[in-house]
């Protein structure tokens, strides 16, 4: 029982009313990573502008995080999201052309793109049994394909008043952070306070118990791979909107897919489903962005960032897998 | 109903995807419906080809097919272990990468230094599957994450090494496995060494899976972890083992691919998505129980035949990745419907 990570845990116990427990200790390491790096870089750490700046880093990869949760958490996982990133992003860019007249026309194409892949997705796994992880890989490869078969470069543009949405605040909150907050916000009710929230843990769980109990456990995982692929199309939005104009290459080159999936498990979701919240992914993405600020202000090689990131996924995996066994021994 | 409610009941369920274990009758039905559609769909593309290659269908060609296709199929054929056991290993692209890299940076050109690199690279491909083999059964990390933390420590380290640029040279007595071949031979002309490293290790993959104790082993651990243990399987040991073919395949994938293709940072890019896209075309099922060391390779070999297939017909290059997806989706829905059908 005495494990740093019991002893963590314990310490993390407070937080139990508000999130769920596997992913308290997520917030005792950012807490902790957050005092190791302004003992490291200085007080410039913690100025109003360096958080700004880690938490904006954050958005892109937050909001599709927050959906491969709910992914994760029913018991599946989604790895077409980068393909789905850059999808929307030359999507919409290319209807857009700089018309702020087309914004909404282009939004809401991709907004039913992204529930076509998802309910491809969600039908893939449930009605042809096709595991989750080969059907994602191969719809992200059918996306790949058809994608840079059609365009190889940045295409279109976005309009200024679109481009609002990466650059431009509300008093001193960016729209960004608020979005970022606003897909947490909803994520966060929707696993708690809601039917389809408790049946997701509830399928993520145990399927065929939850199937046995009367829960529609296809049109459950379905459902979630709906919110996921939005999540992604978000993200593709936001970034079209900083980026000015959509090229094939920018959901890949985030590694949307796999970091998205990192995020979550290091803000203490079980890859095995069931278990875990959005809160901790949101501790988890910091983290990650957090790793990445401290990196560049001490400027570390780049590649180092890889090698510690690698490190600390399977660590922070490590931790809660061995913590949990100890709780239930 | 909150999360912790449910977490006492999920700590000791395996990490990966869990297929329920089957009857003996559905796995033999299985096996038979596994093994036959692979070999019937490699056929039709190979005929495929023989039809459209305007050289027509000689045996060079399909040899120059075969040589382009060994390193895929050596790492199915290690791959296949690591999925039978009920895992996964992402980390075989970038260990190809770092291989590839790390020769040029070991030998410099040196041809005298050829063997003690590729004896070093072999050393660490052993010590880079036991890492993954260790860290997933004993840390209790999904192999998932494990390999793929494994695949940005490599990758992190090859480019630190590297400085985003590869240097060094690889000595030809280095490249010549991937390269070259034995002269003169009747009827097939050139034999590459390619195709002679794939048989002997193929032959050994075979093997080891399918005669050996150790193999019915990694079926029991894949099939059930708990009954094989309960039997008396180290389990922890043999999906060790499991990483640690897998990833001495990829090592020696990694030669052949310095062979023919050269310096390059991205060089196994891409190989592990292969390698599983394979050995699930293969008809192997991913959560463990079912495959097979030839059906695999035979998957790997269709993946390259479908590549060359869509080159033959002037199609843009890229929906070679399309062609991919649609293929594994098929596969695995076919033999999950064929499974059920059958059951």
């Amino acid at each position: 029982m005495t494990t740093p990570a019991n002893t963590l845990r314990r310490f993390a116990g407070t937080g139990r009313g508000l999130v769920a427990d596997s992913s308290a200790l997520v917030f005792v390491v950012l807490g902790l990573l957050v005092a190791g790096s302004w003992a490291l870089v200085g007080p410039s750490f913690l100025s109003y502008e360096n958080i700004l700046s880690i938490v904006q880093r954050s958005v892109a990869l937050g909001i599709v995080a927050a959906g491969q949760t709910i992914v994760i958490l029913v018991g599946s996982l989604d790895l077409s999201v980068a393909y789905l990133v850059s999808v929307t992003a030359v999507i919409a860019s290319a209807i857009m052309q700089g018309d702020p007249a087309l914004m909404l026309p282009a939004v809401a194409v991709c907004l039913a793109i992204g529930v076509i892949v998802g309910l491809t997705n969600g039908l893939i796994i449930t009605k042809l049994r096709v595991n989750a992880f080969i059907a994602t890989l191969g719809v992200a490869l059918i996306l790949r394909g058809v994608l840079n078969a059609s365009v190889d470069n940045f295409t279109g543009s976005v309009p200024i008043e679109f481009q609002a949405l990466a650059y431009a605040s509300l008093g001193p909150v960016p729209y960004s952070i608020m979005l970022l907050a606003g897909v947490f916000a909803a994520g966060w009710f929707l696993l708690r306070y809601t039917r389809l929230g408790h049946h997701i843990y509830a399928v993520g769980g145990d399927e065929e118990t939850a199937r046995l109990s009367g829960i529609r456990s296809h049109r459950i995982i379905i459902t979630s791979h709906v919110i996921v692929s939005l999540t992604a199309v978000l993200t593709g939005l936001f970034i079209v909107s900083r980026l000015r104009a959509g090229a094939p290459w920018v959901g890949p080159d985030g590694a949307y897919d796999l970091e998205s999936i990192a995020a979550v498990v290091v803000g203490g979701t079980a890859l095995a489903g069931g278990r875990g919240g959005v809160l901790g992914t949101l501790a988890g993405v910091f983290i990650l962005a957090l790793l990445d600020n401290v990196f560049n202000q001490l400027q570390v090689n780049p590649f180092i960032k890889d090698i510690v990131r690698g490190v600390i996924i399977v660590g922070a995996v490590a931790i809660y897998a061995l913590g949990s066994r100890r709780r239930d021994g | 109903m909150s999360a912790s409610t449910t977490a006492p009941s999920q700590a000791d369920v395996p990490e990966t995807p869990v297929v329920k274990p089957s009857s003996r009758a559905r796995r033999a039905g299985r096996e038979l419906l596994g093994s036959a559609p692979i070999f019937l769909i490699l056929l039709v593309v190979l005929v495929a080809i023989a039809v459209r290659n305007p050289q027509g269908a000689s045996p060079e060609y399909y040899l120059a097919l075969l040589k382009r296709a060994a390193p895929l199929m050596l790492l199915a054929a290690g791959q296949i272990f690591v999925i039978v056991s009920g895992e996964f290993d992402l980390s075989v692209g970038a260990l190809i990468t770092a291989v590839v890299v790390g020769a040029a940076v070991i030998t410099d050109g040196d041809p005298s230094l050829s063997y003690p690199a590729i004896g070093g690279l072999l050393v660490a491909g052993v010590a880079v599957g036991a890492i993954n083999g260790v860290a997933t059964t004993r840390l209790r990390v999904p192999s998932f994450l494990v390999t793929l933390g494994m695949a940005l420590v490599i990758s992190g380290g090859v480019l630190y090494n590297t400085g985003g640029a590869p240097s060094g040279t690889l000595p030809q007595n280095l490249r010549f496995f991937g390269r070259e071949g034995i002269e003169g031979v009747p009827v097939i002309g050139e034999l590459p060494y390619s195709v002679i490293v794939l048989v002997v290790l193929g032959s050994v993959c075979f093997w080891l899976m399918h005669r050996t104790n150790f193999g019915r082993q990694i079926f029991a651990v894949g099939g059930n972890a708990r009954a094989a243990a309960l039997s008396g399987t180290r389990v922890h040991a043999v999906k060790t083992l499991a990483f640690v073919i897998s990833a001495v395949s990829a090592v020696v994938a990694g030669i052949l691919v310095a062979g023919f293709g050269g310096l390059s940072n991205d060089a196994g890019a891409g190989y592990e998505f292969q390698a599983i896209s394979a050995v699930v075309l293969g008809g192997a099922v991913l959560g463990g129980g079912r495959g097979s060391v030839l059906t695999a390779m035979a998957g790997a070999l269709t993946l390259e035949a479908l590549f060359t297939l869509l080159n033959l017909l002037r199609l843009p290059v890229e929906l070679r990745f399309t062609v991919q997806g649609v293929i594994i989706i098929a596969a695995v829905a076919y033999a999950s419907v064929r499974l059920r059908a059958s059951a």
